[in-house]
């Protein structure tokens, strides 16, 4: 018997602070990025890393059919949460692979037929560079912009269609800003036209209701390790009725349809299918739990903190997101003053990129503001005890840095930033 | 990767943080930076009649990296003379605080803070050395 090491949920909400009010760790505010796995999900997997470690593709023996049960199991259970069938669940990697095969694999099997595709400037990094990888192949691809609160416009998708246009890839929630495209509306529009609707919902499954049938979606991306399931799994939904052909990145034995070759990491699907379950089991109370949290933390930092400002739509949006620029502060020199939390921020050099976030910078947020501004994430281990705490954490760095910061100064002495003939520093 | 120990100690500590009136005669004050680059220095130096850095104070708007350098410049400047302060090289304050390579341009934002306040101090008590 395998005991888990983590114990029970009321464990994982004590990790960082405990009962007597002492911080253990920094605490996690950062579930856009990643989540930890649901106790119960390991729980689940465990049996199928040990005792039933058989490969699903073995036809012919007890521990291939064994396997080959709990990973169909798994694929009911991620169809049963977006009202698909189980056949149209291809199981990748994770959301960028499938976001890869969905748009380079649509493109290239229609591309004698038709050789347009539309995107969002806003999409996830893998998006876009599909869609650059596309146009180096002779494709053309269209990227809309978006309206200051971060949805798209729906007459300039109309707008963007022609006769060309084989895929429409927008995704359903974005991950800086949590905001919700209206992927209803953009569902008809690409049915009305016939075309091919992919959504990257790899922040969106199990946190907001998602529908294929009542959205029209015909391609989707769902990724496991941000609705606390393992990380290294995600999924393809690959629309039957109309069908949609794909050519495949991966050759090999053919599994999946065809569509996506090698052997199926039985655990991890198992994992991810029960975590599907308990997202959607979950969904109407931890998302009015999530936003009573998120409007606490809002309120909290808005009432003792002057010159904060909210980045994208607060109503559409998920509940477990928020952006904010903290005027005068730089977002990578406040994420160090508040390394209590671990959060992520828009200014350059905080990933692998030096250049600050596209994605505020396409809301028409000035760059001086995108260099300012944190993405906090919160989700189903955070606490009220934790919210508490980040607010006076963050309060209390944003007043020490502005201490520190000449752009502050110059502003209370009513010096207007913008006058200021900055030399423009090149290195 | 986490942060080298000199830096987070700047950081958190930072040495000399404030400002002098920059219309004062003996203050040099250097603003380098922009904040669409996310670094914005601002260095001062106050100068005594016999030519020394006796005070420096400083403000930044940037990362960690960049307050830290600041901080440590404040310090290395006081109780030099103009000359050697000018000769304070960027990657002596890279290697102090360990910059990695991303951070480089925090110690040249540096280097460049302590030149602009000391060629501010000299307009102002037009030097003609150049």
């Amino acid at each position: 018997m395998i005991k888990l090491l983590l114990g029970d949920e009321a464990k994982m909400n004590k990790l960082t602070i405990n009962d007597n009010n002492k911080l253990i760790k920094p605490i996690y505010l950062d579930y856009q990025a990643t989540t930890p796995c649901d106790p119960q999900v390991v729980e689940v997997m465990l049996p199928y890393f040990t005792e039933r470690f058989g490969n699903s593709h073995s036809r012919n023996h007890y521990y291939g059919w064994e396997a080959e049960e709990a990973v169909e199991g798994a694929r009911e259970k991620i169809a049963n949460i977006i009202n698909a069938s189980s056949k149209e669940i291809i199981f990748t990697s994770g959301a960028t692979e499938s976001n890869n095969l969905a748009i380079k694999g649509v493109a290239h099997f229609y591309r004698e037929k038709k050789n347009h595709v539309i995107t969002v400037i806003t999409e996830h990094k893998c998006v876009l560079a599909s869609c650059r990888s596309l146009e180096q192949n002779g494709f053309r691809v269209t990227y809309l912009s978006v309206k200051k609160n971060g949805l798209i416009n729906l007459e300039e998708l109309k707008e963007a269609i022609t006769d060309q246009t084989i895929l429409i890839s927008i995704m359903a929630v974005n991950n800086e800003i949590g905001v919700i495209q209206p992927l209803t509306e953009i569902g008809l529009i690409c049915r009305e036209h016939g075309i091919f609707f992919h959504t990257d919902a790899a922040q969106a499954v199990g946190k907001i209701p998602i529908d294929v049938d009542v959205m029209n979606i015909d391609l989707m991306s769902i990724s496991a390790h941000k609705i606390y399931g393992p990380k290294g799994i995600g999924a393809l939904y690959l629309r039957r009725k109309p069908r949609v052909y794909l050519q495949a990145l991966i050759d090999g034995g053919r599994q999946e349809r065809g569509v996506r070759s090698g052997t199926l990491a039985t655990p991890l699907c198992v994992g991810f299918g029960e975590a599907c379950s308990l997202s959607i089991e979950k969904m109407p109370i931890e998302s009015e739990r999530l936003r009573i949290l998120r409007d606490r933390l809002l309120k909290g930092i808005n009432d003792r903190l002057s010159y904060v400002y909210l980045n994208g739509d607060l109503e559409k949006r998920i509940p477990g997101n928020l952006n904010i620029s903290f005027a005068f502060v730089e977002g990578e020199g406040l994420m160090m003053g508040v390394k209590n939390i671990a959060v992520s921020s828009g200014s350059a050099c905080t990933s692998a990129s030096l250049e600050p976030s596209y994605v505020l910078k396409a809301l028409g947020v000035d760059v001086e503001m995108v260099h300012t501004s944190l993405r906090i994430g919160i989700g189903r281990f955070t606490t009220k005890k934790e919210i508490d705490y980040t607010i006076d954490h963050i309060v209390e760095a944003v007043n020490r840095l502005r201490e520190l910061s000449p752009l502050w100064e110059m502003h209370l002495e009513g010096i207007d930033i913008n006058s200021i003939d900055f030399t423009h520093h090149n290195d | 990767m986490s942060y080298n120990e000199k830096l987070v100690d700047h950081y958190e500590h930072p040495r000399n943080v404030g400002s002098f009136n920059k219309e004062e005669n003996g203050v040099g004050t250097g603003l380098v930076g922009a904040p669409a680059c996310g670094d914005v220095m601002k260095l001062q130096i106050k100068v005594n009649a016999s030519g020394i850095i006796e005070d420096a104070k400083f403000k930044t708007f940037g990362c960690g990296s960049a307050i830290a350098s600041s901080s440590l410049v404040t310090e290395w400047v006081k109780g030099k003379t103009l000359e050697e302060a000018a000769k304070i090289k960027n990657n002596e304050i890279a290697q102090q605080l360990a910059l990695p390579p991303v951070k480089i341009h925090c110690s040249v934002l540096a280097e460049d803070a302590i030149k602009a306040a000391i060629a501010d101090y000299k307009k102002k008590n037009k030097f003609n050395d150049e």
